[in-house]
């Protein structure tokens, strides 16, 4: 019996093991591949040229113009899901009835679980052409609309999230508030946004790191264009974009061109990296707060 | 008074715009929902669920992706699933409070924040090239089920956390092992909490397009995957591809596929959310 | 040492110069206490002063608590209890325990009693039904629940399912049984009825009772000890320790001026 237990508690904790053994095998792969990659390109100039093309005769790679590309797709997502977000966590957590809360978080949470290719779909059928009708001069591949439509994707995250970090702000707070005079929407931006700023600004970041993670929609919709530019009426690419536009095509396994997405995939791993850390920091400090 | 009522109103005017916004959220979703269905459903028919891919719109079909996607729920369960249990159970009921099980916390919280497509490299070195899979289904799927890893073990972990101490300790005082305990107690009484975390991290692999790209699935598979080696393709790179066609007949075709591909979702996630809502009605202890 | 030899025979418990800590926080403070077979021995004392700790040393439940640790030997019919030869599961089936709450397991009654059968490997289904009947008769619930055993626990009333966890208890025949508060949740009927069968249980088992209400102590118990901060104060025939309490403390505590 004992025998048995050990073997049973030995296999789990080998499943539990599988977790650092993808962290160890990503961190490797990126660094292996990347590392052979600046051998032969320095850093210097990944990190400072003006252009990325290393899919043409004239090579450069830098990689600048895809992290503008990457840069403007997420501030526009966050522009939409920011206000839109909060407006709904506030307005769920101290205006709603209870019932209406809980039917709408679950249907607002189906926006996160709708498969992001289909998001990109409809950014390049519906809401491209849309805006071209307002503004004319937008181009059939830019970052504005993709970035509206991951702005609705990650709206969940942030009201969610944000929702939950209100809701969690002592009742003591509400009622010595309310025992002022104040009003619904004084309470919530002059005491329960402050008293829950950590909860949402780890929620925010959790959706900037999404954003800058996302493939789908910015590989349908904003091009295949690295631009260093902050116009997002023009066709860009994002990191994610260029990784997935090398995998479709037919680059050959070791090659300088392969290695890019290497390169590319380190600076976006990096980035998350430090974004979900700061999330997970804020946050830990917050709970810290009440408990 | 006049300084309340200013108040007041300004309180009544947030009231309505909170109103606007969350519904602004599902009013989007729902011109979406209904777009797709307009301009996919007439195209939804026998043929095009049992077609191979073409390069006629009108004679393409999604059965190489449909059969592909439903290879990967399966395969991607299979590996997904216990794995995600034992590493969850280690996790809350075996690990010391020491440093390595504070190093495996951050890391199951950092591996759930990677964006798809590192997962993708991850497999295509791995999977593809070192184990020399290529771009099978079974790459496909390993690839897939590292990904979700990190949701099931914190779901799982959550449900099991909700079973009551009382019951635990119970079965320990009768003189049972503790994988007695966990196996006849704790994982029938957190059944529908892990059940739910499963199905939603499964949907979430059925979408995935990014990491499957990344690893050389193919978006024109023209045969009906039978081993787990075989190439392979999916709904959503059958609709990425058609998306990148400039003909409308492949856009129809796109609304049409996702339409089913929305199907499959939203079927699992109605599961998820009917097993939540059982799971919080249950008796307390 | 030879005339302690002698001794042992009578004793079912004994426990030598315990001390218990939860991490450097030192819980019991050396304790010493022999306990008969077959008697009821009641744990008495204020909240915090380790008599839980203690009951729950004697089928090791505190092993799984981080950072508890302790010195110390019980001898369980004069084997150590804690020697690397025993198997804590084995050592459970022997000394069973009855919880505060009522705890049963969300399953029907009659999966609840044949638990401990169960885990043992025995699957015959006769034999798990005749156990099943044996053990709620002793408890005293076969009568109102032997129409619908596949009934679930959780539909029981409070004191039914306080009845059933100590049917469970009982259905893998251990010799001692350890009482964790059992009737502090339940009303006074249902108390009445727990106190009933803990004196006709008495016949073939040794039980050791926490409690925190002094009449029920003086009601069911041979013998009651009482500690304080970790220490055993007092420890003697129940009559003796209500009715001429040597230490002034227990006289204190019993007369309801502290605690």
């Amino acid at each position: 019996m004992k025998r048995g237990e050990k073997i049973i508690e030995g296999v789990l904790f080998l499943c539990a093991l599988i977790t650092i053994l993808t962290t160890v095998g990503i961190i490797w792969v990126l660094l292996k591949e990347s590392i052979s990659f600046f051998t032969e390109v320095s850093v210097f100039d990944f990190l400072t040229d003006k252009e990325w093309t290393p899919l043409f005769s004239d090579k450069h790679f830098g990689i600048l113009p895809l992290l503008s590309g990457t840069l403007l797709t997420t501030v526009v997502a966050i522009v939409v899901a920011l206000p839109l977000g909060l407006t709904i966590a506030i307005y769920l957590n101290e205006y709603a009835p209870k019932s209406f809360r809980k039917v709408v978080k679950p249907l607002l949470e189906i926006l996160a679980a709708i498969p992001t290719v289909v998001y990109g779909f409809f950014a390049l059928i519906v809401v491209t052409p849309f805006l071209q009708s307002i503004f004319p001069g937008l181009s059939g591949f830019n970052a504005l609309s993709p970035g509206i439509v991951m702005g609705i994707m990650i709206v969940p995250f942030i009201s969610s999230l944000s929702e939950d970090a209100l809701a969690a702000v002592p009742s003591s707070l509400r009622e010595a508030s309310y025992g002022l005079g104040a009003t619904k929407l004084q309470t919530s931006f002059k005491v329960l946004i402050p008293a829950a700023s950590s909860g949402i600004i780890s929620s925010v970041i959790l959706a900037l790191s999404r954003a800058i993670g996302e493939t789908m929609i910015v590989a349908i919709a904003a091009g295949q264009q690295p631009r260093l530019t902050l116009d997002p009426t023009v066709p860009i690419e994002t990191i994610t974009a260029f990784i997935v536009q090398v995998s479709l095509g037919d680059v050959p396994h070791g090659s300088l061109e392969y290695k890019t997405i290497f390169a590319a995939g380190l600076t976006l791993f990096v980035f998350t990296l430090i974004l979900n850390n700061v999330s997970f920091y804020v946050n830990r400090r917050y709970k810290l707060k009440y408990d | 008074m006049i300084k309340a009522s200013t108040n007041q109103w300004k309180d009544q005017l947030f009231r309505i715009y909170g109103i606007g916004a969350t519904f602004f959220g599902l009013l989007i979703l729902g011109i979406f929902l209904v777009g797709i269905v307009i301009e996919g459903f007439s195209r939804l028919d026998f043929q095009f669920l049992s077609s191979l891919p073409s390069r006629l719109p009108g004679k393409a079909g999604i059965l190489t992706a449909w059969t592909g996607s439903l290879w990967i729920f399966g395969l991607t369960s299979i590996t997904s699933i216990p794995i995600g249990i034992g590493a969850a159970i280690w996790l809350e009921e075996y690990s010391k409070k020491n440093r390595l099980a504070n190093l495996l916390e951050i890391n199951i919280s950092n591996l759930a924040g990677i964006p798809s497509i590192i997962y993708g490299i991850l497999g295509l070195e791995i999977f593809v090239r070192m184990m020399k899979f290529g771009g099978s289904l079974l790459a496909g799927s390993f690839t897939l089920s590292l990904l979700i890893l990190p949701i099931i073990i914190v779901s799982t972990r959550e449900a099991l956390k909700a079973v009551p101490r009382s019951i635990i300790q119970a079965s320990l005082a009768m003189g049972a092992t503790r994988w007695q305990t966990i196996w006849l107690q704790q994982l029938p009484a957190a059944s529908s909490g892990i059940f739910t975390g499963i199905i939603l991290s499964l949907a979430r692999a059925i979408g995935e397009t990014a990491p499957l790209i990344v690893i050389g699935a193919l978006a024109y598979v023209p045969f009906v995957a039978k081993t787990p080696m075989d190439e392979f393709t999916v709904l959503p790179m059958q609709i990425f591809n058609w998306v990148s066609r400039p003909q409308h007949g492949f856009i129809v075709n796109a609304a049409a596929a996702i339409l089913v591909l929305l199907i499959f979702v939203f079927i699992m996630n109605g599961i998820a959310i009917y097993f939540r809502y059982k799971s919080s009605k249950k008796v307390k202890w | 040492m030879v005339n302690r030899v002698m001794e042992t025979n009578k004793f079912k418990i004994q426990a030598k110069d315990i001390h218990a800590y939860y991490g450097t926080h030192h819980v019991i403070k050396g304790i010493d206490m022999d306990i008969k077979p077959n008697s009821v021995t009641a744990f008495i004392g204020p909240s915090g002063c380790g008599k839980s700790t203690f009951l729950r040393l004697i089928n090791r439940m505190n092993d799984y608590i981080e950072g508890f640790t302790k010195t110390g030997d019980i001898l369980l019919d004069d084997k150590n209890i804690y020697a690397s030869n025993v198997q804590v599961e084995q050592l459970r089936k022997e000394v069973g325990m009855v919880f505060q709450k009522p705890n049963p397991f969300p399953k029907s009654i009659f999966e609840n009693v044949t638990y401990g059968l169960k885990i043992q490997g025995i699957t015959n289904k006769s034999d798990l039904e005749e156990t099943a009947e044996r053990s709620l008769r002793q408890a005293a619930l076969w009568e109102e629940v032997k129409d619908d055993l596949k009934k679930s626990a959780l539909a029981l009333s409070g004191g039914q399912q306080q009845r059933l966890c100590i049917a469970r208890t009982l259905a893998v025949e251990p010799s001692v049984i350890l009482m964790d508060e059992p009737a502090s949740a339940l009303d006074p009927i249902s108390t009445a009825k727990i106190e009933e069968l803990i004196f006709e249980l008495k016949e073939k088992y040794t039980i050791i009772i926490v409690t925190h209400n002094m009449q029920q102590a003086s009601r069911v118990s041979d013998r009651t000890a009482f500690f304080y901060m970790g220490e055993l104060i007092e420890y003697g025939k129940t009559k003796q320790i209500f009715l001429n309490p040597k230490k002034e403390k227990t006289e204190n505590y019993i007369s309801g001026r502290f605690g």
